[in-house]
């Protein structure tokens, strides 16, 4: 591994997005809009806001991330230039990483952006410290990367790709305890939200917004959060070939 | 007396699917020669480049590349390599594109300013690739293959959609390439190319039809257009 070439490739992917302001302003503005209706949806100081709103600021990320470098790692897929890259002398995981590092940077502007409307402007209470939730929307982003990156190898057309955030994302958000409390949960409901990564962001967040970060389910979850990350970085790598047919 | 072989290809066999591309093909490439590889479209040229350069899944054979198996980690910075399609960064600039595969390849930001004017794109620099035309992005592309100064370029139809004058300079610069010791394997299936090359190897249905230079095959087979020579080649196989 390389961090030279881990830097170039997360300077170049940045340039890329940043040679599409619509993309970036999608990214940004979308979680915004979202987080305004769902807060005239329930009012300012219903339950459902405070509860949702925080476990909210991750979500966006994860669902964001993993779109967008899904298609952007079919792109190169399918341009040829991961073709070339394959022939110069670098390592797989530094694509892989150079992928995650670009957009966690992105994350932390939209996750910077929507938290700071949502703690400030619409009156979200987190009993937590509110960096942490800059923090854990971040790690949902890398880690909704990470997935997308790995899930992209199984998509020949972006339209596939798009499907996959259905396929993907949405049963981890169903069952990640955001709808229906996981103790509330049917017993083999409850055994898949075991093993969705989403489900562990999701409580790290939920337990920030209640201050409970020194319950050793705090740690448990950013530690499943980051080895998820790890995880599918080396299974993303694992999907990049050098030899193809 | 031949130089010896950059490349050596010994029944190399590729299937895509229930398709036989390449049945066992065997080639050698010699160093320091721009060698064309020649052959209509669907022929099995860029299959064979793209075993050469290791990127090509390959059912049996042996594919050597200066002295190593092709596909090894240490031929990756003494190979150059230019895909059919051009790839490069569409919404990124030619300079952009240029220092990021410096950046990978650890050449200094100077090789971008060489590589720019040996394709004499310089004026391009700041313009988005995606809104140049096919003929200026497939010469960035074959800019990025320059940089790092490679033993071999591997070229997949490199020329495709350039005004003559244009191909005439880049048939230039591959020889000025060459004559500085670095090998260039150049597919085309455009024959009044073939001219241009010290060796050709022809290609048809994946098997190799001939590998000469021109003089050798218009005395072979008494034919002056290179066009004749490969149907009378054809014709003598059948």
């Amino acid at each position: 591994m390389s961090l030279r070439i881990t830097r170039a490739v997360a300077q170049r992917v940045v340039s890329q997005l940043r040679r599409d302001p619509r993309t970036i302003a999608l990214i940004v503005g979308v979680p915004c809009v979202l987080m305004v209706l769902l807060q005239q949806l329930f009012g300012r100081n219903s339950s459902v806001f405070q509860s949702v709103g925080t476990p909210m600021l991750g979500l966006f990320p994860f669902i964001t991330m993993f779109l967008v470098t899904s298609v952007t790692m079919l792109r190169e897929r399918t341009s040829g230039t991961l073709e070339r890259l394959m022939t110069l002398p670098l390592h797989k995981i530094d694509i892989v990483a150079g992928y995650g590092i670009a957009f966690a940077v992105v994350a932390v502007v939209q996750a910077t952006v929507v938290s700071l409307l949502a703690l400030g402007l619409l009156g979200l209470d987190v009993a937590g410290p509110n960096w942490l939730v800059v923090v854990l929307a971040v790690a949902n982003a890398v880690l909704g990367s990470t997935l997308g990156l790995f899930v992209s190898a199984f998509a020949e057309t972006e339209f596939q790709a798009v499907q996959f955030m259905p396929a993907v994302v949405l049963p981890q958000i169903l069952l990640c305890g955001l709808f229906v409390a996981r103790d509330q949960m049917a017993t083999w409901l409850r055994a898949i939200s075991y093993v969705l990564p989403l489900t562990y962001a999701y409580d790290a967040l939920a337990r920030t917004a209640a201050n409970e970060i020194d319950d050793v389910w705090f740690a448990v979850d950013c530690l499943v959060v980051v080895g998820s990350i790890a995880l599918a970085i080396a299974l993303g790598a694992a999907t990049l070939r050098r030899r193809t047919a | 007396m031949r130089a010896p072989a950059a490349i050596t290809v010994s029944e190399l066999r590729v299937v895509r699917g229930d398709a036989v591309v390449l049945p066992g093909l065997s080639c050698e490439v010699e160093a320091g020669s721009v060698t064309g590889l020649l052959g209509p479209s669907g022929s099995g040229k860029s299959t064979l480049l793209r075993a050469i350069v290791g990127v090509q899944k390959v059912a049996s054979g042996r594919v050597e590349v200066l002295g190593q198996p092709a596909g090894s980690a240490s031929l990756r910075s003494r190979i150059g390599y230019m895909t059919q399609a051009p790839s490069v960064y569409g919404d990124l600039t030619v300079g952009e594109n240029l220092v990021f595969f410096a950046r990978v390849l650890d050449v200094p930001r100077s090789a971008v300013d060489r590589v720019l004017a040996d394709v004499s794109m310089e004026e391009f620099r700041g313009r988005v690739v995606s809104r140049l035309s096919g003929g200026q992005r497939a010469r960035v592309s074959l800019a990025a293959a320059l940089l790092a100064e490679p033993d071999l370029l591997v070229l997949d139809e490199p020329t495709v959609g350039l005004d003559p004058v244009l191909r005439r300079d880049l048939w230039e610069l591959f020889h000025g390439l060459a004559e500085h010791g670095m090998t260039l394997l150049v597919s085309s299936h455009v024959m009044d190319e073939a001219d241009r090359c010290h060796a050709l190897l022809l290609l048809r249905d994946g098997t190799l039809l001939a590998h000469a230079t021109p003089s050798e095959l218009r005395a072979q087979t008494g034919k002056n257009n290179l066009e004749d020579v490969f149907l009378r080649l054809i014709e003598e196989r059948a």
